[in-house]
């Protein structure tokens, strides 16, 4: 045995592996990608980026059903995608292990919401496992593949981003060598008709009453004695915050939150005089508790909106509230788009055309953020072309041509338009909706730390693969106006989308180079503003470029070295070419 | 070391390594034998924005995230950092250990408002224990403007009783070979700075 300092998501990856996981698969997102690059350094299972989580959680359970022990792993709206296959998998169970892990961000660190998947497992009648720390997330996915082995289901895995993103001290053992059960017809299982899917529903309401009974026994829901009349029931992090700053309440520490260990909640109430339920986002626990007629104080008190921490904690059970502390105004640092980012320049031109700019999900979606102000929706991923195809059909509708005549931009990355933007674009075609869509081709899934995709041309694994371009998969949808553009050529790429808006037809526009923070191969040294040429017009730092400030003093604007990847968009904009290269470059 | 959980927040921008800071303080914290949490934020809030970590080592350490007003040094790579996250150090017994370089926030750099001018006045009122310790610019004269973070750590560990052989141990595993001594050199630099 051996002790390691890993994060939640490298406690999953370890525990995966311990327990002989021959498959993983998943898309990245925050807080769960790490989980997957932490399986890639096991060369002992094979895992992959799939292109989507609904994807990945086909590919995870068609292993499962040639009886190999698989992880599917996202974050907690990635488990929206997957859904469909989520909830027929709770049917069919599982023959070799099905681990579904899912990292929800509470606070919305990086997630457009803070939905809380626990709801899931109960929707699905799945179990739900929720560690504290990297150590359960270790244990509990190992103990997740025993639990779906045993009772023949997918088991949830629950990180959120203080579980996933948070590390701690693991003791660590060697990997189960589990061989893989083979392939075996058995439609009455893995074909769901409503003729078997009716029998399997039953069998799934069976496989939950077992499951009840295991929540009742197992030792990861435990009752901690204390010394005062108050006891606390808590999952996941929430737990830890609990016991911070009320070691000496009796806890009910609930491992596995469904099925509902009752017998164990009713443990607790005959020993204390008040409940109170510790838990992060919405009253899942609470509800089944005062379901059972138990009196209990819960999101009254504890926060339901934004993840908890200690202090918040504290002031649901003490009502001691934090310290306020008078530091005088602080201007926030928001995230930015990096300097020399291949965005910039599409967003800078795409707002002076004045379109309606549908975005995405990814960096690219900073673009909405002053003072390039180039974005008016995002939803999820692949929805800029889907919602721009329905603003322009509603458009359509009216006789106003100031609506009429809008012109529609869809914003989408490399990543996201293999994820879900390629159905969008069929749709777009088959209906035939005169959008124009912007591939923001950076080569990289960006956002997430540079996972690779199908456009990358090299797997999770490492492997060279075909490169799927995403300007010919346009031509092939039957997008009869494909241009290829580097968006550093600030003048090519204004022509190519000034072109594009104005037809009557989908347009493509790839705007394609590689994310500078991916590929440094192509920083160039730093651009320098001649102040005798310089009239403090600002529109260089109209690029919202974090390389580029303005010197109130001399109305003077400059380039800082430290931060300038020399990609020359700013010396392209400027009206009086006061921007210049450096000279040995 | 004591038995009290001893709470180290760290703070800074986008691309000052204060993750890589936070992780070398960790790793010497449980080759002493310590229980150790850390806690950081990745994703879209690391884009070139404000980057904090939570460290705690003890005996048993049960929450990742330290509680305001109770960490016991505020480890800041920038100015401004410092006053953002002041609420985190316990202003009785904590100690402010800073980094007086700034970096503009995109309101300045975007020539809406100008850096504010009065940090220092502010720091004198919020944290009566500090030291500043110029780690960048020291970083530009050794020509190594990233080891600023280890420098940081060199000054920090004048505070905390773990022997030296485990910070040299934990650069060693934790860079390149290549990068190993002008590091080792780093960690050394932030001890004489901290020590005036």
């Amino acid at each position: 045995m051996n002790k390691k300092f890993l994060s939640g998501d490298e406690a999953v990856a370890q525990g995966a592996w311990e327990a002989g996981c021959h498959l993983a698969a998943s898309y990245p997102g925050t807080p769960a990608t790490e989980i997957l690059e932490a399986v890639a350094t096991y060369p002992e299972i094979y895992c992959e980026w799939s292109t989507n989580e609904k994807v990945a959680y086909e590919v995870a359970l068609g292993a499962s059903m040639a009886g190999a022990r698989a992880l599917y792993a996202s974050k907690h709206v990635g488990l929206n995608v997957a859904a469909d296959p989520f909830f027929s998998s709770a049917y069919i169970g599982s023959k070799g292990g099905l681990v579904v892990v899912t990292a929800d961000d509470p606070s919305m660190h990086s997630s457009q919401n803070e939905q809380d998947n626990r709801y899931y497992g109960i929707a699905a009648k799945v179990p739900v496992l929720c560690p504290s720390d990297s150590q359960e997330c270790k244990d509990f996915t190992k103990l997740a593949f025993e639990i779906s082995e045993r009772f023949n289901v997918p088991v949830i895995v629950r990180l959120t981003t203080r579980t996933s993103h948070a590390n701690s001290v693991v003791e660590c053992d060697d990997r189960a060598e589990i061989p893989v059960k083979g392939y075996e017809k058995n439609i009455a299982k893995n074909l769901i008709l409503p003729m078997f899917a009716r029998k399997l529903h039953a069998s799934l309401e069976e496989r939950m009453l077992a499951l009840k009974e295991f929540s009742e026994t197992t030792d990861i829901n435990r009752v901690e004695k204390g010394e005062d009349g108050v006891g606390i029931i808590a999952d996941g992090v929430a737990y830890t915050y609990a016991k911070e700053v009320y070691p000496s309440a009796w806890f009910l520490k609930l491992g596995m939150i469904h099925p509902l260990p009752e017998a164990k909640v009713r443990e607790l109430a005959s020993k204390v005089k008040k409940i109170y339920i510790v838990e992060e986002n919405d009253p899942v626990i609470e509800q089944a508790v005062k379901a059972m007629g138990i009196g209990c104080i819960g999101k009254e008190k504890v926060p339901r909106v934004l993840e908890l921490n200690p202090d918040r904690v504290r002031q649901a059970l003490f009502d001691e509230e934090p310290a306020k502390i008078d530091t005088g105004d602080v201007p926030a640092r928001p995230p930015a788009l990096c300097p020399g980012c291949t965005h910039r320049p599409v967003f800078h031109i795409l707002s002076r055309l004045k379109t309606v700019i549908t975005g995405d999900i990814g960096c690219y979606t900073l673009g909405a953020l002053p003072p390039l102000n180039a974005m008016d929706t995002c939803v999820d991923m692949g929805a800029s072309i889907t919602v721009a195809h329905g603003i322009r059909k509603a458009l359509d509708k009216i006789e106003d041509a100031k609506q009429k005549d809008k012109k529609i931009v869809a914003v989408i990355g490399d990543s996201t338009f293999f994820h879900s933007g390629m159905t969008g674009l069929v749709n777009a075609v088959y209906n035939s909706s005169p959008i124009t869509i912007v591939i923001m081709d950076n080569r990289i899934t960006a956002m997430t730390g540079h996972q690779q995709h199908p456009g990358t041309g090299k797997t999770l694994m490492g492997k060279e693969t075909t490169q799927i371009e995403a300007a010919e998969v346009a031509r092939a949808f039957g997008v009869k106006h494909v241009w290829v553009v580097d968006p550093n050529n600030y003048k090519e790429t204004k022509e190519a989308l000034t072109e594009a808006v104005s037809l009557d037809e989908p347009a493509v526009v790839v705007a394609s180079r590689a994310c500078p923070l991916y590929d440094r191969s192509q920083w160039k040294k730093p651009y320098w503003v001649n102040p005798d040429e310089c009239n403090g017009c600002k529109i260089c730092v109209g690029l919202g470029c974090p390389a580029i400030s303005f010197d109130a003093e001399t109305k003077k604007a400059k380039v800082m070295p430290v931060l300038c990847t020399g990609c020359s968009v700013c010396a392209q904009v400027c009206p009086k070419g006061a921007i210049h290269a450096s000279e040995n470059d | 070391m004591p038995q009290k959980t001893t709470n180290i927040f760290v703070a800074g921008v986008g691309g000052q390594g204060i993750l890589k800071f936070s992780n070398l303080l960790c790793e010497v914290a449980m080759r002493a034998g310590l229980d150790v949490k850390k806690s950081e934020i990745h994703g879209m809030a690391q884009r070139g924005g404000s980057v904090t970590t939570h460290v705690r080592f003890g005996k048993k350490v049960y929450s990742p995230l330290i509680p305001q007003g109770s960490a016991d040094f505020l480890v800041s790579m920038e100015h401004l950092e410092a006053v953002r996250h002041i609420a985190f150090l316990d202003r009785e017994k904590g100690r402010l250990i800073y980094d007086t370089c700034e970096i503009d926030p995109p309101e300045v750099y975007t020539a809406q408002r100008t850096y504010p001018k009065d940090i220092e006045e502010r720091l004198a009122r919020l944290a009566p224990n500090r030291i500043s310790v110029p780690a960048f610019e020291n970083a530009l004269k050794i020509k190594n403007p990233r080891a600023q973070n280890v420098i940081m750590l060199g000054a920090l560990s004048t505070y905390l009783s773990f022997d030296d052989s485990l910070y040299e141990e934990a650069i060693k595993r934790g860079f390149k070979e290549k990068y190993v001594d002008s590091n080792l050199k780093a960690f050394l630099l932030g001890k004489e700075l901290a020590k005036g």
